[in-house]
C-alpha cells in the first residue's frame, strides 16, 4: 500500500487539491447562501416550513442520483465540477440554514428585549447581539455540513468532475484496495484535519462569552 | 409606582411608554409627544430601562454593556470612559474591579446593578423599571431599594416603576398607581395611599400591615 501510495504522491497531491477545491467552493456557497437564508428564516417564520421542508426533500434524494439528475440541465450539466458544487452546496445548506435559525431563535428573551429597548435598530440587533451569540452553533451547523460533503464530494468522480472519488472508483473497477484506500485515507484524514480545525473555532467562540 | 397584581395591565402599560407594544386605541405622550410621532430609535436611546431577568448581553463585559447607548449615540470614546466609571461607581461597583468582568461572573444583586447602571447609561432622562428588583433575595433587594432611593433623589429623574410589592411602591414611589385588571383604579401618593377608605387600596394597605404585625406586639 504504501508503495502504492509513494509511486502515486503527485496524483494523490493532484486529486486531493481537487478536491479541496470541490468542497472550498461548495462549503463558500452554502454559507453565504445558508446563513442569510436562515437569518430570512428568524424574520419569516411563515417561510419555515417550506424552506426547510425543501431542504429535506433534497437531503433525502441520494447523492449519485442528485448528480445523474442535474447532468441534462443546459447551464450547470456543460462542465462537470459546476455540476457537482451545485449540487454539494445543496447538500450542505440544510444544517446550516437550520443552525443559524436555531441558534438566533436561541437567544433569550429577555436579551433582545433589553435590546430593542436600547434603542438598536434590527441591523445593530442581529450584528451586536443574535450573530455573536449564535456564532458557535452556526459554526457547529458548518462543520457537520462540511464533514458530509468532504465524504459526498468522492461521488462527483462518477460524473467526471475529479477529486479523491477518482481513486475509489478506479480502485473499485480494478477490485484493488491500495487504488481505494489512496483516495479513502487522504478524504478521511481531510474531513478529520476539518472537523478539529472547526470544532476549535466553535470551542474559541463559546468561550468568548463564556 | 405601577402598582398591581400580575396581569393587570402593568408592564403593557409600561411597554406602551418605549413603543415595544403599541396602543390599539389613544395615545401615549412622552414630553408632550405622541410616542407615534417620536422616532422610535430616537424615543427609546431617550428613556432608560431595566428589567427584572436583566437582561444584560451575556458576550459583552460589565463595561462594553453599559456603555451600550452611549455607543450608539457615537459619544467620543473618552467621554464614554468617563461615563462608565462614574455611572458604575454610582450603583457601587467599582469600575477597576467589574468593569472587565463578564454578566456571567457576577451575583445577582450586581447584574442588576449593571442593568441599572446601563439603563443610566446616556443619562436619559426618563426610566423604566419593570420589576427591578423581584428576582432579589430579601436582603439584597433592600439594600438596593435603598441604594436606588438615594441616587433617585439625587439624579431626580423621571421613573415609572413596575412592581407587585406594595412595600416597594410605598418606599419608593411620589406616586402610587393601581392597576386593576387592565384599568387604572387610581393615583395615590403614598400618604393617601395608606389612609384612604376606598376598598382596594385597603386590601392592599391591609396585607401590608398583616406583614407589619409582629412589631406592634
Amino acid at each position: 500500500m504504501l508503495e502504492f501510495f509513494a509511486a502515486h504522491k503527485r496524483e494523490i497531491a493532484t486529486l486531493t487539491g481537487e478536491h479541496l477545491w470541490l468542497v472550498g467552493i461548495s462549503m463558500l456557497l452554502a454559507i453565504a447562501v445558508g446563513i442569510p437564508l436562515g437569518i430570512l428564516l428568524t424574520r419569516r417564520p411563515g417561510w419555515k416550513t417550506a424552506v426547510l421542508g425543501s431542504n429535506s426533500v433534497i437531503q433525502t434524494i441520494p447523492g449519485l442520483a442528485l448528480f445523474g439528475l442535474l447532468l441534462p440541465l443546459p447551464w450547470l450539466g456543460a462542465r462537470a465540477d459546476r455540476l457537482a458544487i451545485f449540487a454539494l452546496t445543496l447538500y450542505a445548506l440544510l444544517p446550516i440554514i437550520q443552525n443559524t435559525y436555531v441558534g438566533i431563535s436561541g437567544v433569550a428573551a429577555p436579551v433582545r428585549e433589553a435590546a430593542v429597548a436600547m434603542g438598536l435598530t434590527n441591523r445593530q440587533l442581529l450584528w451586536q447581539v443574535e450573530l455573536p451569540l449564535a456564532a458557535n452553533v452556526i459554526v457547529a451547523g458548518v462543520r457537520v455540513a462540511t464533514v458530509f460533503v468532504i465524504g459526498l464530494a468522492t461521488i462527483a468522480a462518477a460524473i467526471g468532475a475529479g477529486g479523491l472519488g477518482e481513486f475509489i472508483f478506479r480502485g473499485l473497477a480494478m477490485v484493488n484496495n491500495d487504488v481505494i484506500l489512496a483516495g479513502a485515507i487522504p478524504a478521511a484524514l481531510m474531513a478529520l484535519i476539518a472537523d478539529g480545525m472547526l470544532a476549535l473555532l466553535q470551542r474559541r467562540l463559546t468561550r468568548a462569552h463564556h | 409606582m405601577l402598582l398591581g397584581p400580575s396581569g393587570s395591565g402593568k408592564t403593557t402599560t409600561l411597554k406602551l411608554i418605549n413603543g415595544l407594544l403599541t396602543a390599539s386605541a389613544g395615545r401615549v405622550l412622552v414630553e408632550g409627544r405622541s410616542v407615534a410621532e417620536w422616532d422610535i430609535t430616537e424615543l427609546r436611546r431617550h428613556i432608560g430601562y431595566a428589567i427584572q431577568e436583566v437582561g444584560l448581553f451575556p458576550h459583552y463585559t460589565v463595561e462594553k454593556n453599559v456603555a451600550l447607548v452611549p455607543r450608539l449615540e457615537r459619544w467620543p470614546e473618552e467621554k464614554i470612559h468617563k461615563r462608565v466609571q462614574e455611572v458604575l461607581q454610582m450603583v457601587g461597583l467599582p469600575a477597576a474591579e467589574f468593569a472587565s468582568r463578564y454578566p456571567d461572573e457576577l451575583s445577582g444583586g450586581q447584574r442588576q446593578r449593571v442593568g441599572l447602571a446601563r439603563a443610566l447609561g446616556a443619562d436619559p432622562p426618563i426610566l423604566l423599571m419593570d420589576e427591578p428588583f423581584g428576582a432579589l433575595d430579601p436582603l439584597t433587594r433592600a439594600e438596593l431599594q435603598k441604594e436606588f432611593k438615594r441616587l433617585q433623589q439625587r439624579l431626580r429623574k423621571t421613573v415609572v416603576f413596575v412592581t407587585h410589592d406594595v412595600s416597594e411602591a410605598l418606599l419608593l414611589g411620589n406616586r402610587i398607581a393601581l392597576m386593576e385588571s387592565g384599568s387604572l383604579h387610581g393615583v395615590y401618593t403614598p400618604q393617601e395611599f395608606v389612609t384612604k377608605p376606598d376598598a382596594l387600596v385597603r386590601r392592599y394597605v391591609e396585607a401590608f400591615q398583616a406583614t407589619q404585625h409582629i412589631f406592634q406586639t
